[in-house]
């Protein structure tokens, strides 16, 4: 990643960060607001801004970071553009993961099972959809296994929505395949933040292996990069990111399928550089939106996955096309 | 919270026998024999009608009530409708069991009401009670149609009793503000029978200060700074849903007010019927125990 590029990246991940603190239901003047992360003069305010936008903000910069760079490591290793953990139903494997552990009361039975159970059945979408695609398969198989794995997944946590004695839960399953970060707490934080971390830990030590295998898959053994290892790792990582983020806020889909995209041109195609960059990139973009929902239809509880879905579909589309006109 | 778990498990703490003997009162009510006209197969498919027909009835003359008329968490007659056949509300369920008289909430669904209409058997339906006042209209409203002018008569007249003793318990108990707060954030207003039950127990509810007229969500940044001294909860229903695992966030834990908090019966607060009154006494008897 040139060092402009980074520097661009971090700023407005900062910049966006310090307004995602600003903007909330409650209006508060932005000095007053910042000084009560601090100080606590206003009991109160120091309360809304520690446990209320605090852990929201750091919860997106996280989740975007993870799933950015999740998206960047899936479209490297595939080596297919339309790879993404929303889109080919890795996040809706984690939400059934998820409610399943929530509804079945294990989640209460065996503290800290929850991210990890999301991660299995993360894991388990990937396998399957490796298994069905194939590491050297088409976008067309890939895509359609995607589609067959998310209509199962969302099939399944509406199933277990359903059956809930909650009155509530019912009328869920939006929450978790549209995602939303609306008043999450340190202990959703707690919960996803170092699973997340570690899958970010675990692809970004991969760069080498992604850059050699821009290279084809044999000039890549030859270069000894143990691609059995490496294709574990990046099933681990993803699995780790998207499961633990799906966890505590719902499936939140196209943020690795966009930032990528948009990132790739500017470090000249470096697998190593758009894996960090896809990184920031992600953490910007979920920020962005997640300020955008609470300022586009305040008090109305709008869906993150929702705006993303918006801005990202068409892009996936526009994806579709190209890939078309280029075989043609 | 400790102390307020403690407090949970009754909704008598030492010292208010008064209250105590006036709950009692509630519960007391003799029948009297149907009017010649009168419905003799009377079904309901509203909880709340549910509880107002088995106040009024005749014995044998309700010969239905909703499924959730028997969950005890919901309905605070429980006992009489023990033995009663439930229907779950649908067209078929009802018209099965050949009645000459159906009674109905505002929200039961509009198809339904068609059809039974249409089989020729004649629905009435209630609104929802929306004050204390409105109580009171629905039990005569109720008395009526059943043909139990007399006791709704008696029983407007203990209900008016008690808001009174209610009143004046209430007068020498300084100011407080509260809020209501359940499930997806949902705060009830002035303008609604939650919003009432508050009124009646001496209490500000803060939904006024922000505008919300019947009800609607509240922010949770909104609640906090709107700084009551009183946090009234929605009861945990069994299962789990983000939205009410919301009742759990950390921040309402670190409230002032939280210590002072009184979790909603359901079973007091949904139905416009005398039964409120318990849900009031529970908010003074809190009050009145410095809690």
């Amino acid at each position: 990643m040139t060092g402009r590029l980074a520097l661009t990246l971090g700023a407005a991940v900062a910049a966006l960060f310090l307004a995602s603190l600003l903007v909330g239901p409650a209006g508060v003047p932005a000095t007053l607001a910042l000084r009560a992360l601090v100080v606590a003069d206003d009991p109160l305010l120091a309360l809304v801004m520690r446990e209320v936008r605090l852990p929201r903000a750091v919860l997106a910069l996280v989740i975007g970071a993870g799933l950015g760079l999740a998206g960047a490591a899936m479209q490297g290793y595939l080596r297919n553009p339309l790879a993404e953990p929303g889109l080919l139903g890795v996040s809706g494997a984690a939400a059934l993961g998820a409610v399943i552990t929530l509804q079945t009361g294990l989640a209460v039975l065996v503290p800290g099972l929850l991210p990890f159970a999301a991660l299995a059945a993360a894991l388990a979408a990937v396998g399957l959809l490796a298994m069905l695609a194939g590491p050297r398969g088409g976008s067309l198989t890939l895509i359609l296994a995607g589609i067959g794995v998310s209509a199962l997944c969302g099939a399944g946590v509406t199933l277990v929505l359903n059956l809930s004695p909650d009155p509530f839960a019912a009328n869920e399953a939006l929450f978790w395949l549209m995602g939303s970060l609306a008043d999450r707490s340190w202990s959703h934080v707690a919960i996803a933040a170092p699973v997340i971390l570690a899958g970010i830990a675990l692809l970004l030590t991969q760069a080498r292996g992604f850059a050699a295998l821009t290279l084809g898959e044999d000039a890549a053994a030859s270069l000894g990069v143990d691609l059995t290892r490496l294709r574990l790792a990046v099933m681990l990582g993803v699995a780790a990111i998207v499961g633990a983020s799906t966890a505590v806020a719902g499936a939140i889909g196209f943020v690795g399928l966009v930032v990528p995209h948009i990132l790739r041109r500017f470090v000249r195609a470096s697998p190593a550089a758009l894996l960090a960059a896809s990184a920031l990139g992600g953490a910007a973009m979920v920020l962005a939106a997640d300020i955008a929902v609470r300022l586009v239809l305040p008090g109305r509880d709008l869906r993150l996955g929702v705006l993303l879905a918006i801005v990202g579909a068409p892009f996936f589309l526009h994806l579709i096309l190209r890939q078309r006109l280029a075989a043609q | 919270m400790p102390r307020n778990r403690g407090r949970r498990m009754s909704v008598w703490p030492r010292g208010s026998e008064r209250l105590r003997a006036l709950a009692l009162g509630l519960a007391l009510g003799a029948a009297l024999p149907a009017g010649a006209e009168a419905p003799q197969r009377v079904v309901s498919m509203n909880l709340c009608t549910d509880q107002l027909a088995l106040m009024l009835a005749a014995p044998g003359q309700v010969i239905s009530v909703t499924w959730l008329a028997h969950r005890e968490d919901l309905s605070p007659m429980v006992e009489a409708a023990r033995g009663l056949p439930s229907n779950r509300g649908t067209a078929e369920d009802v018209a099965m069991l050949q009645p000459d008289l159906v009674l109905a909430g505002r929200f039961t669904t509009v198809a339904t009401v068609e059809m039974l209409t249409r089989l020729g058997i004649p629905v009435v339906r209630f609104q929802p009670e929306n004050s204390l006042d409105d109580v009171e209209a629905s039990i005569a409203r109720m008395g009526a149609v059943l043909g139990r002018e007399a006791e709704a008569a008696a029983r407007i007249q203990a209900f008016r009793r008690d808001r009174a003793a209610l009143a004046a318990h209430i007068a020498p108990l300084p100011p407080e503000r509260a809020a209501l707060y359940s499930a997806r954030g949902f705060t009830s207003g002035p303008a609604s029978l939650a919003g009432d039950i508050l009124r009646a127990a001496g209490l500000a509810n803060i939904a006024e200060e922000l505008g919300i007229g019947r009800g609607g969500l509240l922010a949770l940044e909104a609640l906090i700074l709107a700084d009551p001294d009183r946090l009234v909860l929605g009861r945990r229903h069994p299962g789990r849903s983000e939205a009410q695992a919301l009742l759990d966030h950390p921040v309402l834990g670190a409230m002032p007010a939280h210590a002072r908090g009184t979790p909603m019966a359901d079973r007091d607060w949904i139905c416009g019927t005398p039964h409120v009154l318990a849900a009031v006494i529970a908010l003074i008897a809190a009050r009145e125990d410095g809690a």
